[in-house]
């Protein structure tokens, strides 16, 4: 057997996948699994007009996701309807699997693959979307790709790339209890900053990391794109393949095992080198909201906002007066005295059963008193949830139970958030107008979404789950 | 698509950092047919008032850049959400050059895509940049791909750009046809990859 020098996961992924590799370092990829949504339709638009056929229908999956309605009773444009139709067709016309408007299993991309098991350790995933980086959870290497490369994967199932610079981030110790994945992201990116991690791919790992259950995992994974990486990953351990098994698409039964046995290779070796390595302490993470224009505009519940006058830097001191004159907000304001008008809970960051249940155990018995919306990650989740009695839970506290999608994420279906509104909402952007024009966003787990809607305010729900269940 | 060279254009001083693709393209104008042209929705946000007005304080409303062919920003320029619309708004409204001292990943890609020259300098040099008169008055300036140049009133500055994407930018090139000389390459990798990693198949198909 051929010795090899230690590899990282991301190398062991990168390795199995090369094809060729061009003279500048450029290696040209296999594509395990390619999810198209709505928005692809540039990408079939190209391929239509050169003429040319999918390549490998059976690899490539379609969701829809960005466009269709969450409401009962929603009424959309004719380009919207027409962007929604328009995924069926192409996926019809080219075999192509589509989860579309109406279908039992219809989700956000990056919820549906993972509980269908079409997500699975070791995989190159790409999808036209840059949260595509949620699969790394299950030990995947997934980013999200252009229009163009959208175009080139489905004539090719390839696609060319420079090798990422390898960094690992390690969170050892254990998260207080009430804390979610979400308050590490945020914590995250609001100490190393959006730009941090660009160019690189990020291995999570340590203790803190490994206690997280496969829905934390992939609210963590999702938002690797905020701290400037092109994606980030999770080696697979006895959590992924325990949630994995029996998931319809993945292998079943022996398949299944064997396919284990390959799959524990995937970690990264013990001597193995990193271009760079960050080690947080999970103690020094506490509940986390943002309160600026971006997602590094985040801190400690029970902090206060910055002062621009004592940023050394003037880009960033400007910055920090841009986004706080945006966001109405003053600075040394504590963040809990934060009002907010409306709250969200969904996206593919926190739309999960967990993320589901985490926000109904502040809810219960309790009511908002402030409007909102619920939206699933899937149909799947929806009718667990259902069967759990959550969507009681939230229509009785006076939230709107709706259907999957991304829904007011990023507002593109029509549930928007009004101009010169503030959202408490599990999302991963919040840059301005990214809910809707003149929208104000603040981020936060599911749990402090639905404290906030019960108190009008920023709150940590710590406060409000004690004594509760978890 | 056509090879980038040189090119010769008035540059917006647009200074702004941080420019995240959703300010390059607000999202809900994403569902328009490419074939409407995508100019009209740059920076449209940012560009207008609450009233639809054209603003007097943003730079790209300034009749001395109102046909530039060049931008040049601050830090990080194309962060955020990977929509290669973002590409096409400045494509669209004749800017094929934006010139920072980084970019996010994803739009960088997608500019060598759409033959846009997405120009590397240090922050040092984009300060100076921003300053210089022929910038500031609108006078144009030269970006030389082949000598990784700009030149700009008696200045002239070296950028960076990868040297494979200098390559497709001087040529034109389409990464479809590229992938495709490889044709035999891929089919010795499917017949090999498919005995070592038989669980790479999704298992079920409905
Ligand atoms: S939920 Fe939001 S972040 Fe996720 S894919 Fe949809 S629009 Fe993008």
């Amino acid at each position: 057997m051929k010795s090899r020098a230690p590899r990282t996961i991301i190398d062991k992924i990168w390795d199995a996948h090369t094809i060729v590799q061009r003279d500048d370092g450029d290696c040209l990829l296999w594509v395990d699994r390619h999810f198209v949504h709505e928005g692809s339709h540039h990408g079939f638009a190209y391929t239509k007009a050169r003429g040319a056929q999918v390549a490998r229908p059976d690899l490539t999956f379609g969701m829809a996701d960005h466009y269709v309605p969450t409401r009962t009773g929603a009424v959309q444009p004719d380009d919207t309807r027409r962007m929604i139709r328009q995924l069926q067709e192409n996926a019809a016309q080219h075999g192509i699997t589509c989860f579309g408007e109406g279908h039992a299993r219809q989700g956000i991309a990056h919820v549906v693959a993972p509980e269908l098991g079409i997500t699975l350790p070791g995989l190159l995933i790409v999808c036209g979307d840059s949260h595509t980086s949620t699969h790394g959870a299950l030990g995947a290497y997934a980013f999200g790709i252009g229009a163009s490369e959208v175009a080139h994967v489905l004539m090719t199932q390839t696609i060319w790339q420079s090798r990422p610079k390898r960094m690992r981030l390690r969170i050892d110790g254990t998260l207080a209890p009430g804390l979610s994945a979400k308050d590490m992201a945020l914590s995250i990116i609001s100490r190393i900053g959006t730009g941090y991690a660009q160019g690189c791919a990020i291995e999570y790992a340590g203790s803190a990391v490994r206690g997280l259950s496969v829905e934390g995992r992939l609210t963590l994974c999702n938002m690797s794109i905020e701290s400037g990486s092109r994606l980030g990953l999770i080696a697979p351990d006895e959590t992924t393949f325990a949630w994995l098994r029996g998931r319809s698409y993945a292998p079943q039964g022996d398949a299944f095992d064997a396919a284990v046995a390959d799959w524990r290779q995937l970690a990264s070796d013990d001597e193995a080198v990193f271009d760079r390595e960050i080690v947080l302490d999970a103690k020094d993470i506490a509940p986390t909201a943002t309160w600026g224009t971006s997602p590094e505009h985040a801190a400690a519940i029970t902090a206060h906002i910055p002062d621009p006058a004592s940023e050394a830097d003037p880009t960033k001191a400007e910055a920090l007066r841009d986004a706080l004159a945006y966001m109405d907000l003053k600075p040394g304001m504590a963040l809990t005295d934060i009002p907010i008008d409306r709250v969200f809970i969904g996206s593919c960051t926190n739309s999960r059963i967990e993320d589901l249940r985490a926000a109904a155990a502040v809810l219960a018995g309790r009511h908002a008193i402030v409007p909102g919306l619920v939206s699933p990650g899937s149909g799947t989740v929806k009718r667990q949830a259902e069967e759990e009695g959550l969507d009681r839970i939230f229509t009785a506290a006076g939230l709107e139970w709706a259907g999957p999608g991304c829904s007011m994420c990023v507002g593109m279906n029509g549930d928007v958030v009004p101009a010169g509104e503030r959202c408490a909402s599990t999302t991963n952007r919040n840059f301005k107008g990214r809910q809707g024009k003149g929208s104000r966003t603040h981020l936060m787990s599911p749990a402090m979404v639905a404290a906030a809607a019960v108190t009008g305010h920023l709150t940590d729900p710590r406060l409000l789950t004690e004594g509760r269940q978890p | 698509m056509k090879p980038f060279t040189t090119l010769d254009a008035t540059a917006c001083p647009l200074g702004l950092t941080n420019v995240d693709t959703d300010q390059l393209i607000p999202a809900r104008f994403m569902q328009t047919p490419r074939s409407k042209g995508y100019g009209q929705f740059l920076f449209h946000d940012l560009r207008r008032d609450g009233d639809g007005q054209l603003r007097d304080d943003f730079p790209l409303n300034d009749p001395r850049y109102a046909t530039c062919g060049i931008v040049v920003a601050r830090k990080n320029f194309g962060c955020g959400s990977s929509r290669e619309a973002g590409v096409y708004v400045l494509v669209d409204q004749g800017i094929t050059c934006v010139i920072a001292p980084s970019f996010g990943d994803i739009f960088a890609a997608n500019s060598i895509k759409n033959g846009l020259l997405p120009a590397v300098l240090s922050e040092a040099d984009i300060e100076m940049l921003l300053n210089e008169p022929s910038v500031v008055e609108g006078r144009g300036i030269r970006v030389d791909l082949e000598r990784q140049q700009i030149v700009a009133g008696n200045r002239v500055f070296d950028f960076a750009i990868r040297a494979d994407w200098k390559k497709q930018l001087l040529n034109g090139w389409d990464d479809v046809d590229m992938t495709r000389s490889y044709a035999a390459q891929i089919k010795a990798f499917n017949a090999a990859d498919s005995q070592t990693r038989p669980w790479a198949q999704p298992a079920k198909q409905d």
